[in-house]
């Protein structure tokens, strides 16, 4: 019921826009339809002085006055798709930003006490508060505490996520649930400010900036509608010396049978429906030109982990050095491990339990000083009566036994190697001054990942594979999944410098990033998609956000943008293609008076010249329907090289775009004699 | 067509497919080669210091200064030694000063490399004025031509990293170059051979002399074969005579026939290939050429084909029919030698002419309409065609870009709003000024008092007159009266407008080209050669010149063509 009544809402939006936006001074950004609408003024003007002044001189009525509905049409229809694709924007953007219209925030005020207001009257930089149980009002930043989160009301995913101050993840979105802890969280935007609020005024016709290429192309259709102007008009005198007198209507017939009404009713339709795309997947586009770019991409930078591979590494085995009991290795490295709190510390710790058993009593944990891992040190492990347990990358603990006067033993090189060139990652475990082993950590490469290597291959996209890992293992996870390039031990430093050097030499760069040091390295590539999850830096950075945190899906972004080109593309070759056969079936009937020999040129055979001129002006206005679908789904886009590509849309647009106005004209024709009228 | 129209076709393609490349080579040597190839180099460093020129590179603006500066001083000049023709020396013949109208529009005329003649060269200018104003103009108007191209490429071909290039070359070195380098020597050469075929080249007065039926006849002399040359090399096209090259004096045997058509097509036939090799992508020039070759054999072969067919009124008449049109035609070059010339006179903006244009059948006539409407780029002008068709590249490279979901790029540079909007303007600019003159023309009845056909054939003849003033052509169907106060008046307009706005254009389209950096090519990139191409880029051209032009064609040749065949005149 609420449903139904939600689309009765659209609906009456969308019939509200289509006649709405009949105002000429919106027309006016439009100027092919804007053509359109002064032929359906004139012809309009026409009819009515024929009709009072009762003129028998012209051409019949009922003649004028279809052609004059039918040019009407022609621009509720055009408008009528662009409202459709801002209705169904807007429809979704509101459905995500409803969640926040009611929730009542908890503000901290300067003297420490708490207010509760709703949560739209909050501004920037306000304080609020939430324990678990409350719905987060506002866009904002974690500034205190930890918490599980719910945000299945906006990515669809019901697993909780982590969200914690200080951190990569220090992202809250407003309408998502607080699950267990409390927060204290800085509002980041104001009211109409939030990058939902950005995304509604992008799918809004009126107010939406038009990109680049939809300038570039606009600037065609114009030129274009300047041409057949001429052309139509001139028509008039040239029409004159070979005795025929032409009517204002089947001039504004023709011209508007000839300017680009298709393409041109339908470049907003298609704009909208980009970045609507881009909403479905859970994408918000900062402008309608990032989704754009996307299209344009020519490098891809990845972070290894998380994107290529699955998040943690998983320890695969343990190869203890010479005179080295199995048992001995796997207690220390799982006492080494118990205060890692990272990914890779927990499955090492899950590691050793499933495969060696457990080797902790918790009664001696008192004797034990943990020293948890960092990312300076790399390294964790623990001291028990003075004894160092250690467990980290093999040159920190290298570096670490040599202080203590210990040397690596004669395989450790040999077996450290190994594991590198097969792509995985050698932990070594020492005790005292001693290396005892090195466990194998290896990465999980993400199904299906591989396909879509390919896919970007065939796109015409580099990708480049970002990892911390040493050049050896970076190597030999490239090669396995298939990326071009890698960027190994990378720093953010060294990856802004890698997208600078790449944009030097003309390529357009895009990357995924959360963290606030990825902020920079954002902002200077084309295209920076930033986590949901991740820092209001790298949000603000970034020119689109990704509410699910999947940094796979800068492919399907990718898409998108190639299909928001193609389309515009498609369709104009079609519009300009269909003007062979309306010329056919007007030209002939203009003249037919007064050089009936012309109608050779009749090659459709139309049944009269008021038929074959109405039934071109009915096709007009109807392709524009027919292909509303097309421009809010836009066309397919297939990864299969520029060449074919091309050949397959001259193929249906370009040779289909002659072939079908000559059916379509015919039938329309054809029904049309039926009536009896012609 | 007979066997002889099939071979004279094939061998005549043949021989401009093998002379594509040596000359795109020499002219790529002239131009882009540094230092100059052996003795030229010091030679020119001596005229420049001689002229007090400044060698130095320059941006787009300075390039169309220097551009526009030189020509309108020429239009100056020229229009002043028309004026001052009895003062001045070489004159045997008395000839008066030039009405100012007249002087106005050959002055146009002939620094626009268009050529058009609205007077008969052999009573109304005086050797002195041939010589010096003329044929002076048409090496310095098909030098600008060569300029405006050489620009054009630089700005789309010169890499620029950190948008640290700017400049296009320089308009006087390429002037010069293109004079002395190019068209002087071929000029000479091709002169020589001209007078060995029997091209008259003196300064006597008319001879009066009795023919056989013992009437009185005027022939009239001149200094022919010098301004020939360059009428042909330089895709001018401005006869000594009125009869152009139809006289026997300009044109006088089969095989100087073959050699001007070779002649004006060789030069703008070698340029995609010096263009390829600017590019580093020869099968780019290539597949430039194919376009134009297809297009031209395609027009030759139409054109010869409709001349073939004999006039349908004529059928009754007891003559033989086997010869096709002749009418208008010189018995001397056929249908096929006719049709060959008259086909590649108007793809090339050369504008001579052997024969009479508007005798030809309607759809012949209309065939060398369309090619005009074309653009002037099927070969067209020495460097304006090319110019012209790298403009239309661009345009095709916009939509496949489109089309295959790439921001488009041609040669690895962005096409953005900025070169759209003013490729936009130079596409609408010929419909815009040819129809409107065409139209305006109709209505008038100063207009119309020069015609001297109704129906639809006045309708083609106004319309070729306005096509191949404002394209540069400058060929005519000579049943207009175009020495009018309105027709000199407007097409000078015409000529003048047509060759220089698009230039500017163009050079404003090189200048923030040049300035972009080049990105190379990926798998998702449309690639600029091959069969693909050449198809989208024909499809262009003609769907373009098609749309535009449809209905104003339909009413003149095809209408005409129509009432022909039921045998009904005007």
């Amino acid at each position: 019921m609420e449903k139904r009544m939600h689309q009765q809402g659209i609906l009456r939006d969308v019939v509200g826009l289509t006649f709405k936006h009949l105002n000429p001074l919106y027309l006016k950004n439009n100027p092919v339809m804007f053509v359109v609408f002064i032929g359906a003024c004139l012809t309009a003007a026409i009819f009515l002085r024929d009709y009072y002044t009762n003129t028998t001189s012209h051409e019949p009525l009922w003649f004028t006055a279809s052609i004059s509905f039918w040019l009407w049409f022609t621009l509720l229809f055009a408008n009528g798709a662009e409202a459709i694709a801002e209705g169904k924007g807007k429809a979704h953007a509101s459905s995500l930003k409803s969640l926040a219209k009611e929730i009542i925030a908890r503000r901290v005020l300067d003297n420490d006490r708490e207010e509760n207001i709703p949560a739209n009257e909050l501004r920037r930089d306000d304080v609020v508060r939430v324990s678990a149980g409350d719905f987060i009002p506002s866009d904002g930043e974690i500034i205190e505490g930890i918490a599980a989160i719910d945000e299945s009301a906006i990515t669809g995913e019901s697993a909780p996520v982590i969200r914690e101050s200080d951190s990569d993840r220090s992202s809250v979105t407003a309408g998502t649930r607080v699950i267990s802890n409390a927060l204290v969280i800085r509002v980041v935007s104001n009211p109409g400010e939030s990058f939902l609020d950005r995304m509604v005024t992008l799918v809004q016709g009126a107010k939406r900036q038009r990109t680049p290429n939809e300038i570039a192309l606009e600037i065609l259709l114009i030129g274009l509608t300047l041409i057949f102007l001429i052309v139509c008009l001139t028509l008039v005198p040239f029409g004159l010396y070979s005795g025929s007198k032409l009517s204002i209507t089947v001039i504004a017939s023709l011209l508007v049978c000839l300017i680009p009404t298709t393409i041109g009713g339908l470049v907003s339709a298609i704009g909208i429906s980009g970045i609507e795309r881009a909403l479905q997947k859970n994408l918000l586009a900062m402008s309608g030109k990032a989704v754009e770019t996307a299209g344009d991409i020519d490098v891809l930078l990845l972070d290894k982990t998380g994107t290529i591979t699955l998040g943690n590494r998983m320890p695969v085995e343990l190869i203890p050095f010479e005179g080295v009991d199995i048992n001995t290795i796997a207690k220390a490295a799982q006492i080494s491990s118990f205060e890692d709190k990272t990914p890779e510390g927990k499955s090492i710790l899950e590691f050793i339990q499933t495969t060696y058993g457990n080797f902790i009593d918790d009664t001696s944990f008192d004797k034990i000083k943990f020293i948890p891992f960092s990312a300076e040190t790399r390294m964790s492990g623990c001291d028990i009566e003075h004894v160092p347990y250690r467990k980290g990358a093999c040159d920190t603990i290298l570096a670490f036994v040599t202080k203590l006067e210990g040397s690596a033993p004669s395989d450790f090189k040999r077996v450290v190697e190994k594991i590198a060139l097969q792509g995985g990652t050698p932990i070594a475990i020492s005790v005292g001054n001693k290396i005892l082993g090195i466990m194998h950590l290896k990465d999980i490469i993400k199904p299906g990942i591989k396909e879509r290597f390919l896919r970007l291959r065939a796109m015409g996209v580099r990708t480049v594979m970002i990892t911390g890992d040493n050049p050896l293992t970076a190597r030999t996870i490239a090669e396995e999944v298939g990326v071009d390039t890698y960027l190994a031990e990378a720093t953010p430093e060294k990856k802004m410098d890698f997208i600078k050097a790449e944009q030097a030499k003309g390529f357009l760069v895009a990357m995924t990033g959360d963290g606030t040091n990825d902020a920079p390295a954002l902002a200077q590539a084309d295209l920076g998609i930033a986590m949901n999850s991740g820092t209001l830096a790298a949000k603000e950075a970034a020119n689109m956000v990704d509410l699910d945190s999947n940094p796979t899906k800068i492919l399907e972004v990718i898409e998108i943008g190639k299909q928001l080109l193609i389309t515009r593309g498609c369709l104009t070759t079609f519009s300009v293609a269909n003007d062979v056969a309306k010329y056919f079936a007007i030209i002939p009937a203009l003249f037919i008076v007064t050089i009936p020999e012309l109608s050779v040129l009749n090659i459709m055979g139309l049944a009269s010249p008021f038929s074959a001129v109405l039934s071109a002006v009915i096709f007009n206005a109807l392709i524009i329907v027919a292909l509303i679908p097309l421009a809010l789904r836009g066309v397919k886009y297939r990864p299969v090289g520029a060449k074919s590509l091309l050949a397959r849309s001259l193929l249906i647009y370009g040779v289909g775009g002659v072939i079908a106005p000559f059916i379509g004209i015919k039938l329309i024709d054809m029904l049309l004699a039926q009536t009896g009228l012609i | 067509m007979t066997l002889n129209d099939w071979l004279q076709i094939g061998f005549f393609f043949l021989i401009l497919l093998i002379l594509t490349k040596p000359v795109g080579l020499y002219l790529y040597a002239i131009y882009e080669k540094k230092p100059l190839p052996k003795i030229l180099g010091p030679f020119e460093k001596r005229v420049f210091t001689l002229c007090g020129i400044n060698p130095q590179e320059q941006d787009w603006k300075a390039y169309a200064t220097s551009l526009l500066i030189f020509n309108v001083l020429g239009i100056f000049i020229v229009f002043i030694i028309e004026s001052l023709q009895p003062l001045l020396p070489l004159n045997p013949q008395n000839l008066p000063s030039v009405p100012w109208d007249l002087a106005l529009n050959t002055a146009v005329s002939f620094v626009t490399n268009t050529n058009w003649q609205a007077y008969s060269g052999e009573t109304t200018m005086s050797y002195f004025t041939q010589m010096s104003a003329l044929t002076w103009q048409n090496f310095l108007s098909a030098s600008t031509g060569m300029t405006a191209f050489l620009a054009l490429a630089r700005g789309l071909t010169r890499h620029s990293t950190e948008g640290d290039k700017i400049t296009l070359g320089n308009f006087w070195v390429d002037l010069l170059r293109s004079a002395l380098y190019v068209f002087l020597p071929a000029s000479i050469l091709f002169a020589l051979i001209l007078v060995s075929q029997g091209v008259i080249q003196n300064f006597d007065p008319a001879l009066e002399i009795t023919t056989l039926e013992g009437a009185k006849q005027t022939l009239a002399m001149g200094p022919v074969a010098s301004q020939e040359a360059i009428k042909i090399l330089g895709t001018n096209g401005g006869g000594f005579f009125n009869a152009n090259s139809a006289h026997p004096f300009e044109n006088p045997t089969p095989f100087t026939n073959f050699l001007q058509i070779i002649c004006f097509l060789l030069i703008p036939a070698g340029l995609t290939y010096t263009f390829g090799k600017m590019a580093h992508d020869k099968k780019h020039g290539w597949s430039i050429f194919s376009v134009m070759f297809f297009l031209a054999i395609s027009g030759a072969f139409l054109t010869t084909y409709f001349e073939s067919q004999p006039n349908p009124l004529l059928n009754a008449l007891p003559i033989s029919h086997d010869q096709g049109n002749m009418e208008g035609k010189e018995v001397r070059f056929g249908v096929a030698g006719s049709s060959l010339f008259a086909s590649l006179t108007t793809d090339t903006s050369c504008g001579a002419n052997n024969a009479s244009h508007d005798c030809f059948t309607p759809l012949g006539g209309l065939v060398l309409m369309t090619n005009i409407l074309l653009g002037e780029i099927v070969f067209g002008g020495v460097g304006s065609g090319l110019f012209g068709m790298l403009l239309y590249v661009i345009i095709s490279v916009f939509l496949a870009g489109l089309m295959v979901g790439r921001t488009p790029e041609y040669l690895g540079k962005k096409i953005e709003g900025k070169e759209v909007r003013l490729i936009v303007l130079y596409v609408a600019l010929y419909p815009i000024i040819i129809l409107l003159g065409t139209s305006a023309s109709l209505l008038s009845s100063i207009g119309l008092s020069s015609l001297n056909n109704t129906g639809p054939h006045g309708l083609s003849e106004v319309l070729y007159a306005f096509s191949s003033t404002a394209q540069n052509n400058g060929s005519a169907f000579s049943g207009l009266n175009a020495n009018t106060l309105w027709y000199n008046l407007f097409f000078s307009f015409e000529m003048f407008v047509g060759r220089f706005l698009p230039i500017l254009l163009g050079l404003a389209i090189a200048g923030s080209m040049v300035r972009k950096k080049a990105v190379i090519a990926s798998s998702g990139t449309f690639e600029t050669k091959g069969f693909l191409f050449i198809c989208l880029l024909i499809g262009v051209i003609i769907t373009i010149g098609a749309l535009t032009y449809f209905p104003v064609l339909t009413l003149g040749p095809i209408t005409e063509q129509i009432f022909s065949q039921i045998g009904r005149t005007f």
